[in-house]
C-alpha cells in the first residue's frame, strides 16, 4: 500500500538536545530551522505555503496528515516555505475529490524533508515546557550528536530579517477573489476593477488569502516589495494600505517599520501577523518573542468592543508589548488563552491591526468581517480623512 | 453577564427508558447538568422514570420524581414545584417533545414557566422537516429534494417526481424510527404507511436518496452572546444510508480539506442561529458527494444527543455541562475549560489523536431481524476507542466491542472464502453490523481497494486503512513474530497481543510474554482539548504505543473499578450506575480512584467521576497494562457485569488483588457442577437438572428429567440463547444451533417448573453479616427472563413463611460463598416450594432499583465493605421494607426489528426499565406501565386468545375487565370458554380463518388491549396479532398474570387519579 514507505530513517534533533527518530518521507536530505507546533486539524498544505513559516520546521500536532493530499486551490503562496515538516503518520495516498498529488510526492518535488513516526505529542511536551528553539531535521546524517551540534549552531531567528527572503521581487496586481465549492476563485473583470478603490499590500510573506478577501471586500489590490518606501507607495496613488502578515522577528526589519511611521495618518492602515507588529513598532511600542508561540486555528480572541469571541487561526512567535503601547494606540483584541496583546486601534491615526488571521486558510472564518471593516474604513476617510476611524466606530 | 439571578429553581426532564436510539448518553448529559445546576445553587427538578439512571439519585436533584414521562405528570409536577424555568435540551428526544407538549397545551404559560436552552419555536423549526427545509433555503444552503406528505396519495404524487430510489422518514421520532429506503414502488408504499402511522404529527418527509454520501457531523454550541463553537467533527466510515447511530464513526473528520471543512464550519454556524438554539449544544448533519463535493445539510438536533456524548468523551469537552451552565445565563468565556483551568471554554477543542466509535448490535437476539442496516436505528450499544492514528483506534474499538473480535478476523471464522464473486460484492453492498470484517476480508481475498469502495461506497481512505491492516496481517502469518522495532509499530496500528498470537500461530501468552521480554509496551497519552499546547489538570488516559508515558500514577492507596464495556441486551446502564457508586463512595472514603472503561454513553467514562480515568477495552491485554502502570491495592470486577467477571480470574493470576467476594466464589456460583455441590452442601433444592456436553447428552438427559425443560448455554448473562424446550423435536433442533454457537461450553439442562413464581433477592454481605436488600416478586410466571419481567418490591402474594425462608436461604448462600459485596440469588415458588434457580455473587441488573425502591445505595455500601468496612459501622444491618410498592417495568426493542414476534421467553430481549411507585400494587403497576411508553386503556374492547392451559385462569381475569366496562371479543375457543363462564363475547375470526379477522380488528384501531397467551409449540401463529398490536401501539400481555395486573391497575386508574411524589418524599418515611 504504502510504496517505499517508512523504509528510510530519519531524525530530528533540538538544539537542548532532545533527538526523535522516525522515518524519512518528501525530500531526502536536511533542514534547519526554528522548531515550532501547529495545532490545527485540517489546512496543512496551506500551512507549509505560508511564508510565515519560512525558516521554520513545522510539527503538526493532528497526527494523520496528508489525508486529503494537495490540490492547486488550496496553496497559499508559490511554494513551500516550511523548512521541514514533522507529522506522526503521513499518508501517501490520498482521498479527496479535489486532491492531485500526495504531501509525499509534493514534499519531494518541492525539494522538502519530511519525517514521520514522530511521538509529535512528546515533541510539543518539550517545546511547550522548554520553549521554541532551533531543530534539525535528517535523513542523510543520522547521528545525534552531529545533529544536536548543527542545531545548537544554527543562528536563532531573533534578530533575523526573514523578510528579504520571502517578499516579491517586483509590484503586481492581484485579480482572484473568494473560493467557491462549484467553480474555484471568482475571478474579477479588469472594467469592474478599475472603479474599486485601490490598497497596496506590502508583502512581508502575503499569505494568497489575504489578497483573495481584500478583493472580495470590494478592494483592487497591488502587492509591492517589502522594501517600497512610504514615498514609492504613495507615489501609485493608493485609496488605502495592507501590511501583511511574514516571517520572523519585527524588530529585524527596520526598513519597513520606517515606511510604515511614514505612511501612518496618511491612509487607512490595515496590519495582519507582522504587519501588525512592524506598525506596534513604527508608533514607538516594542515586541518580543513568545515562549513557543501561538499555530493553530482554535485561539479565542475576545472583541473589547464587542464582548463578542472569535475564534482565530494564528500564527506567530512574536508579540507586541502591551505596556510599550500605552497612549500610541488603543486595545481591541485580546487573547483570551493568555491576555496578550491581539488587536489595535489608532488613536486618531486611521489604522486597526489585528496579530491573528482574519483570513484564515486554514482556520475560521469569524474574522472575515474586518476585511469588510477596512473597506468601510477606506470609503469614510475619502470623505472625513482623519476621523474616518471615528466614524466607522460610531457605525459599529 | 454571569447567571441569571431571575432564576432560582429549574426543572429538568429526562430520557426515560433504555431504548435503542435514547440510551445511557442521556443519563450522562443530564447527570452532568443536574450537577452544573445545582453547583449555581439553583433548586433542581428533576422528572425521569428510569430508576437504573445515576441523575435520578435523590442526591443529584433537590426533587426526584421517577413517574411517567406524560404532559399530565409533567404539568403536576410542575403546579406542585413552580420552577422558574424548564431545561428541555438534555433528555433526549422525549424531553424535547414532552417540553412541545407542555408549551403548546399552555402548561408552561399557566405556571410562567420559561423555556431555556431553546425556545419553542427553535425546538419548531429545528424538528419540523418543513419549517427546517424552509429556514435552511432562506440562509442560502443545500439539502436533498423532498417533499412533505401526510396522506398516502400525497406520497404517491411525490415519488413520482423524486423517482426512485427515496427515504422515507417519519416526523418527530426518535432514533429515525420508521425511516427507511425505499428501491421500488411495493416497498414505498408499505414504508409510507408505516412511516404515517409512527410519526406522533402522521406526516413524512420523502427524499432524494443520498446513499453513498460521504457524511459528517458537527457538534456546535452557541451562547446567549451568540458566540458560536464547534466542539468536534465526525466523519461516519458507513455512507450515507446508515444510520448514524449504526455507523461507524471516527473523529475528527479525516478526508476534508480546509476550505470544505470552513464551509462546514460556517453552515453550521448559520444553522444554529437561524434555528435559534440560544444557548447549549446541537448536532448539524451533513453530507458530501464524494466526486462533486456537494454539500447538503440533513438534519439539526437542537439538544444535546448521542453523537455529542461522543464528541465530549472524544474531545474532552463536558458538552452537556457548558450547555447547562450557558442555558442559567453564562457565557462561554466566563467558563473555565476544567482540563486545562487557566483557558476558557470558549475555543475550539484540537485533538491530537484519532477516535473511533463502533456500534454494537443485537442481533443475535431476534432471530428473524436480517442484519442489514438503514436509516432506523438498531444497535444497543457501541463502543469507542483512541489511538494515535485511526488504524490504532480502529482495532482497539474491535476488540472493545467485546463479540469475541480481536481485530479484524474473518467473520464466522470460514469468512467469504469459496463464495462466488457476486456474493462477496454483494456483502460489501448491503451495510450490516458484519461490512467491516466483510471489506477485510474481501480485500484478503484480493478485491481490489478501488472494487471495494465502489461497491461500498466507503471512503477510500478508510477502506486502505483497512488495506495496511490486511497487509500486516499477511506480514506476520508469514515471517511470525516480528523484531522489536517492528513489533512496536504492528502494535502501533493497534494489534492486539491475542490477534498477533492468531496470525502467527504462537498464541497470545506467548506474544505477551514475548512484548515483555522485548520491552514493547504501551505508555499512556492524556486527553486534553488541546493538543498538549496547555498543561492538563485531569488524568483522563488512553494507551499508545509512542515514546512518551504521561501517566504519572500517584502514591496514593487507590483501587481500580473495571466498567461494563458497550451496552448490549442483559447488561446495560445498571452496570454502569453500580461503577459509578463504587467510584464516588470509595473517593469519599478517601481512596484515589480509577475507572477503565470503553462505553463513551456512560457516567462512568466522564472524567469528573473518578480521580483517574482510562479509555480502553476491557480485554486482559488492556487491563493488565493499565494495572502495570497504576498498582491499584484492588480492583473491583464485581459491579461492571459479566464483562469485567469474565477477567477476574487472569487477573488474579497475573498478581492483581480483585476485591471482595474471591474469583473461586464467583466460579462457583457458576460453573454448574461446583454449583449443584453447594447447593446440596447447604441442603437447599433445585429443580432437577444436569450438564450436556454433547447431543445425546442433552437428550437423554431431558428425557429423564421430562420436559418441558429450560435449556442454555453455561457462562451467559441475559439468558442469551436460553428456551423452554417442550419436547425432543424441538430439543433436537435446538441442540444442533446451541452447540455449533458454543462449541467448549457445555449445556444446562434443567426442569421447567411451569407457571412458578419467581423471586430475585439482592442481599449485601460483608463476610459475616448479610443484609437483605430487596426482595422483588416476578409479575410474569418462571419461564420469562428475569430482566424482562416486570416485578413488585416488597413482593405481594407470598406468604411470611416464604419471605423468611427465602432470606434465610440466601444467607446461607451468601456465608457459604464468602460473599463480600452484593449478591443476586433468583428463585422459583412451584407449589409452595422454594427452589434456588441460579446466584450471582455480584452486582445484578436490579440494584438501582431497590436502591431508589428501600432508600439504601446498595452500590456505595457494597464497595465500601470491599474495602474493609463493616455493615454495621455502615448502619445497614437489617431488611428495609419500604411501605410504599414499587413496580418496575421492562421496555423493549421490538418496534425496531419488523418481522420479530415480540414474545417474551427465557432469552433477555428488553433494552430498558422503568419505575412505578405507590402506596399499593395497582396503581403502582399502571404508572409502571404508563411510563414503559404503553398507557393502559380506561375503556374499549379487550381481544382475548389464550392456549388451552391458561383457559382456567381466564374467570378472573375476564370478570375485572367486564367490571371495568371493558367489551371482550375473543377468538372461537376462548369465546366459548368464557360465554360457557357467563361472560358476555363476541368472536372474531383466527387469521386463518379469514377476514375480517383480529389482525383486522386490531388494524382498524376497535382494539384496546391484547390479551394473548399462545400455546408454546404454536407461537407462530399469533405472532402476527402481537406485532400489529405492537405497531399500532395497542398494549398486549402475553402472559395471564400480565394481563391481570394490567386489569387491576386499570381498575386503579379510574378510580383516582395518580398524584405524584417525589423520591426525597418517600425516603422520608
Amino acid at each position: 500500500m504504502k510504496d517505499g514507505a517508512r523504509t528510510k530513517r530519519a531524525m530530528l534533533a533540538l538544539a537542548d538536545g532532545r533527538v526523535f527518530t522516525g522515518y524519512a518521507f518528501g525530500a531526502v536530505g536536511e533542514a534547519v530551522g526554528e522548531m515550532v507546533f501547529n495545532t490545527a486539524m485540517t489546512g496543512y498544505q496551506e500551512v507549509l505555503t505560508d511564508p510565515s513559516y519560512c525558516g521554520q520546521l513545522v510539527c503538526m500536532t493532528y497526527p494523520e496528515i496528508g489525508n486529503v493530499g494537495v490540490n492547486e486551490d488550496d496553496a497559499e503562496s508559490a511554494r513551500i516555505y516550511v523548512e521541514g515538516l514533522i507529522v506522526k503518520e503521513c499518508w501517501r495516498a490520498p482521498s479527496n475529490w479535489r486532491s492531485r498529488m500526495s504531501l509525499d510526492e509534493y514534499l519531494e518535488r518541492s525539494n522538502v524533508v519530511g519525517i514521520e513516526g514522530i511521538d509529535t505529542r512528546a515533541l510539543v511536551r518539550h517545546i511547550r515546557e522548554h520553549g521554541a528553539q532551533q531543530g534539525v531535521v535528517s535523513s542523510i546524517d543520522l547521528d545525534p550528536v552531529s545533529l544536536v551540534a548543527k542545531a545548537k549552531a544554527a543562528p536563532s531567528i531573533v534578530g533575523c530579517d526573514l523578510v528579504r527572503r520571502v517578499t516579491c521581487e517586483a509590484a503586481y496586481d492581484w485579480e482572484l477573489g473568494e473560493w467557491e465549492l462549484a467553480g474555484g476563485f471568482k475571478r474579477v473583470s479588469p472594467e469592474e476593477m478599475r472603479n474599486r478603490p485601490r490598497v497596496i499590500a506590502i508583502d512581508y510573506g502575503i499569505k494568497r488569502n489575504i489578497l483573495r478577501r481584500l478583493t472580495a471586500a470590494g478592494f483592487r489590490v497591488r502587492v509591492v516589495p517589502a522594501f517600497a518606501t512610504a514615498q514609492e507607495i504613495l507615489a501609485q496613488g493608493p485609496d488605502a494600505i495592507f501590511l501583511s502578515n511574514g516571517p520572523g522577528d519585527p524588530e529585524a526589519v527596520d526598513y519597513a517599520r520606517d515606511a510604515v511611521a511614514a505612511l501612518l495618518g496618511k491612509r487607512p492602515i490595515f496590519g495582519i501577523c507582522l504587519g501588525h507588529q512592524i506598525l506596534a513598532l513604527a508608533l514607538g511600542g516594542k515586541t518580543y518573542k513568545l515562549a513557543f508561540g501561538h499555530h493553530g486555528a482554535n485561539h479565542p480572541v475576545l472583541d473589547l468592543k464587542t464582548g463578542r469571541v472569535e475564534i482565530t487561526s494564528q500564527n506567530h512567535g512574536f508579540a507586541a508589548d502591551e505596556a510599550s503601547l500605552r497612549g500610541l494606540a488603543e486595545l481591541s483584541h485580546v487573547n483570551l488563552n493568555d491576555r496578550t496583546i491581539e488587536g489595535l486601534r489608532g488613536l486618531g491615526s486611521p489604522f486597526f491591526t489585528v496579530q491573528y488571521h482574519p483570513e484564515a486558510s486554514p482556520g475560521p472564518h469569524d474574522a472575515d468581517y474586518l476585511f469588510r471593516r477596512f473597506y468601510r474604513l477606506t470609503e469614510l476617510f475619502a470623505r472625513y480623512g482623519a476621523q474616518a476611524l471615528e466614524r466607522l466606530q460610531s457605525e459599529q | 453577564m454571569g447567571r441569571r439571578q431571575d432564576l432560582k429553581s429549574v426543572f429538568v426532564i429526562g430520557s426515560g427508558p433504555i431504548t435503542i436510539g435514547q440510551a445511557c448518553e442521556f443519563d450522562y448529559s443530564g447527570t452532568q447538568a443536574l450537577k452544573a445546576l445545582k453547583e449555581e445553587g439553583l433548586r433542581v427538578i428533576l422528572l425521569n422514570s428510569n430508576p437504573a439512571t445515576i441523575m435520578t439519585d435523590p442526591e443529584f436533584a433537590d426533587l426526584t420524581y421517577i413517574e411517567p414521562l406524560t404532559p399530565e405528570v409533567a404539568a403536576e409536577v410542575i403546579g406542585r414545584e413552580r420552577p422558574d424555568a424548564l431545561l428541555p435540551t438534555l433528555g433526549g428526544q422525549t424531553a424535547l417533545n414532552l417540553a412541545i407538549e407542555l408549551a403548546e397545551n399552555g402548561t408552561l404559560e399557566r405556571f410562567g414557566v420559561e423555556l431555556i436552552g431553546a425556545s419553542l419555536a427553535a425546538i419548531k423549526k429545528a424538528e419540523d422537516r418543513d419549517m427546517f427545509r424552509q429556514a435552511m433555503l432562506k440562509i442560502g444552503l443545500d439539502l436533498p429534494a423532498s417533499v412533505i406528505a401526510r396522506s398516502t396519495e400525497q406520497a404517491e404524487h411525490a415519488v413520482e417526481k423524486l423517482g426512485l430510489p427515496v427515504i422515507i422518514r417519519p416526523s418527530r421520532t426518535l432514533g429515525g424510527t420508521g425511516g427507511a429506503l425505499a428501491r421500488d414502488h411495493a416497498e414505498f408504499r408499505d414504508k409510507v404507511e408505516r412511516g404515517l402511522t409512527s410519526s406522533p404529527s402522521h406526516e413524512v418527509l420523502i427524499e432524494e436518496s443520498i446513499a453513498g454520501w460521504k457524511e459528517f457531523e458537527l457538534e456546535v454550541m452557541r451562547d446567549r452572546a451568540d458566540n458560536v463553537v464547534i466542539i468536534c467533527s465526525i466523519e461516519n466510515l458507513d455512507p450515507m444510508g446508515v444510520h448514524t447511530g449504526d455507523s461507524i464513526t471516527v473523529a475528527p473528520a479525516q478526508t476534508l480539506t480546509d476550505k470544505e471543512y470552513q464551509i462546514m464550519r460556517d453552515a453550521a454556524q448559520r444553522i444554529i442561529r437561524e434555528i435559534g438554539v440560544d444557548t447549549g449544544g446541537s448536532n448539524i448533519q451533513f453530507a458530501i458527494h464524494p466526486e462533486t463535493g456537494r454539500m447538503v445539510v440533513i438534519e439539526m438536533n437542537p439538544r444535546v444527543s448521542r453523537s455529542s456524548a461522543l464528541a465530549s468523551k472524544a474531545t474532552g469537552f463536558p458538552i452537556a455541562k457548558i450547555a447547562a451552565r450557558l442555558a442559567v445565563g453564562y457565557r462561554l468565556d466566563e467558563l473555565p475549560n476544567d482540563i486545562t483551568r487557566k483557558t476558557p471554554a470558549c475555543f475550539e477543542p484540537t485533538i491530537d489523536y484519532v477516535v473511533t466509535k463502533i456500534p454494537r448490535f443485537a442481533f443475535e437476539k431476534f432471530r428473524d431481524a436480517a442484519d442489514e442496516l438503514g436509516p432506523q436505528m438498531k444497535s444497543v450499544g457501541e463502543a469507542m476507542a483512541i489511538g494515535r492514528t485511526f488504524k490504532e483506534s480502529l482495532q482497539k474499538a474491535l476488540r472493545s466491542l467485546e463479540i469475541d473480535s480481536f481485530g479484524l478476523e474473518s467473520p464466522n471464522g470460514a469468512g467469504l472464502k469459496g463464495l462466488p464473486r457476486a456474493a462477496i460484492l454483494e456483502r460489501l453492498r448491503t451495510p450490516s453490523s458484519r461490512r467491516l470484517y466483510y471489506v477485510a476480508d474481501a480485500l484478503r481475498l484480493g478485491v481490489s481497494v478501488e472494487e471495494v469502495c465502489a461497491e461500498s461506497r466507503i471512503d477510500p481512505w478508510f477502506v486502505r486503512s483497512v488495506a495496511e491492516i490486511v497487509e500486516v496481517e499477511r506480514e506476520l502469518s508469514a515471517a511470525g513474530l516480528p523484531a522489536k522495532e517492528r513489533l512496536r509499530e504492528v502494535k502501533g496500528m493497534g494489534f492486539s497481543d491475542r490477534r498477533i498470537g492468531e496470525l502467527t500461530g504462537a498464541g497470545e501468552i506467548k506474544v505477551a510474554h514475548y512484548r515483555r521480554r522485548l520491552e514493547v509496551k504501551p505508555v499512556f497519552k492524556t486527553v486534553d482539548t488541546c493538543a498538549a499546547e496547555f498543561q492538563a489538570f485531569t488524568p483522563y488516559l488512553y494507551s499508545a504505543y509512542e515514546g512518551e508515558d504521561e501517566s504519572r500514577p500517584s502514591s496514593r492507596r487507590k483501587i481500580m473499578i473495571l466498567g461494563g464495556g458497550p451496552n448490549r441486551i442483559g447488561q446495560g446502564i445498571e452496570f454502569d450506575y453500580c461503577c459509578v457508586h463504587a467510584s464516588l463512595a470509595l473517593r469519599e472514603a478517601g481512596y484515589e480512584t480509577i475507572m477503565v472503561n470503553c462505553n463513551p454513553e456512560t457516567v462512568s467514562t466522564d472524567y469528573d467521576v473518578s480521580d483517574r480515568l482510562y479509555f480502553e477495552p476491557l480485554t486482559f491485554e488492556d487491563v493488565s497494562a493499565i494495572l502495570e502502570v497504576e498498582r491499584p491495592e484492588g480492583v473491583i470486577v464485581q459491579f461492571g457485569g459479566q464483562t469485567p467477571l469474565k477477567l477476574a480470574g487472569s487477573l488474579a493470576r497475573a498478581g492483581a488483588r480483585i476485591l471482595g467476594t474471591s474469583p473461586d466464589a464467583i466460579d462457583r456460583a457458576e460453573d454448574r457442577e461446583r454449583f449443584n455441590a453447594l447447593v446440596q452442601t447447604l441442603n437447599l433444592k433445585q429443580p432437577r437438572g444436569m450438564l450436556a456436553r454433547n447431543a445425546q447428552e442433552a437428550l437423554d438427559g431431558a428425557a429423564s428429567i421430562g420436559y418441558p425443560v429450560l435449556i442454555r448455554p453455561s457462562y451467559v448473562l441475559g439468558g442469551r440463547a436460553m428456551e423452554v424446550i417442550w419436547d425432543e423435536k424441538g430439543l433436537k433442533a435446538y441442540v444442533t444451533q446451541a452447540l455449533m454457537a458454543s462449541e467448549t461450553r457445555p449445556l444446562l439442562v434443567d426442569r421447567y417448573l411451569e407457571g412458578a413464581v419467581e423471586v430475585d433477592v439482592d442481599a449485601i454481605a460483608d463476610g459475616e453479616r448479610v443484609v437483605i436488600g430487596g426482595m422483588m416478586e416476578h409479575v410474569e410466571p418462571a419461564g420469562i427472563h428475569s430482566g424482562d419481567s416486570a416485578c413488585v418490591l416488597p413482593p405481594r402474594s407470598l406468604t411470611s413463611a416464604l419471605l423468611a425462608e427465602l432470606s434465610r436461604w440466601t444467607k446461607l448462600l451468601a456465608r457459604e460463598l464468602g460473599v463480600v459485596g452484593l449478591i443476586n440469588v433468583q428463585y422459583a415458588i412451584f407449589h409452595d416450594e422454594v427452589y434456588v434457580l441460579e446466584v450471582n455473587p455480584r452486582a445484578s441488573r436490579t440494584v438501582p432499583f431497590v436502591s431508589k425502591a428501600i432508600g439504601v445505595p446498595l452500590a456505595k455500601l457494597a464497595a465500601l465493605v470491599m474495602i474493609g468496612r463493616k455493615l454495621s459501622s455502615l448502619g445497614f444491618t437489617e431488611e428495609r421494607i419500604p411501605r410504599h410498592i414499587s413496580v418496575k417495568e421492562s421496555v423493549f426493542p421490538f418496534s425496531r426489528f419488523p418481522g420479530v414476534d415480540p414474545l417474551l421467553g427465557p432469552e433477555m430481549k428488553s433494552t430498558g426499565e422503568v419505575m412505578g411507585i405507590d402506596d399499593s400494587f395497582a396503581p403502582a403497576f399502571a404508572r409502571a406501565q404508563t411510563a414503559a411508553l404503553t398507557p393502559l386503556p380506561r375503556e374499549g374492547t379487550v381481544f382475548l386468545s389464550v392456549r388451552d392451559a391458561d383457559k382456567s385462569r381466564i374467570e378472573s381475569l375476564a370478570s375485572g375487565l367486564s367490571r371495568t366496562g371493558f367489551h371482550l371479543v375473543a377468538t372461537e375457543g376462548t369465546a366459548r370458554y368464557l360465554r360457557a363462564l357467563g361472560f358476555a363475547c363476541k368472536t372474531v375470526n383466527k387469521v386463518a380463518q379469514g377476514s375480517p379477522h383480529v389482525v383486522d380488528l386490531i388494524r382498524s384501531g376497535k382494539i384496546a388491549m391484547v390479551v394473548n397467551t399462545p400455546e408454546a409449540t404454536g407461537a407462530v401463529d399469533s405472532a402476527s396479532i402481537r406485532r400489529t398490536a405492537l405497531e399500532r401501539r395497542v398494549p398486549y400481555f402475553t402472559t395471564i398474570a400480565g394481563a391481570q395486573a394490567a386489569a387491576e391497575a386499570i381498575a386503579a386508574l379510574k378510580q383516582r387519579s395518580l398524584s405524584v411524589r417525589s423520591l426525597q418524599d418517600y425516603h422520608r418515611e
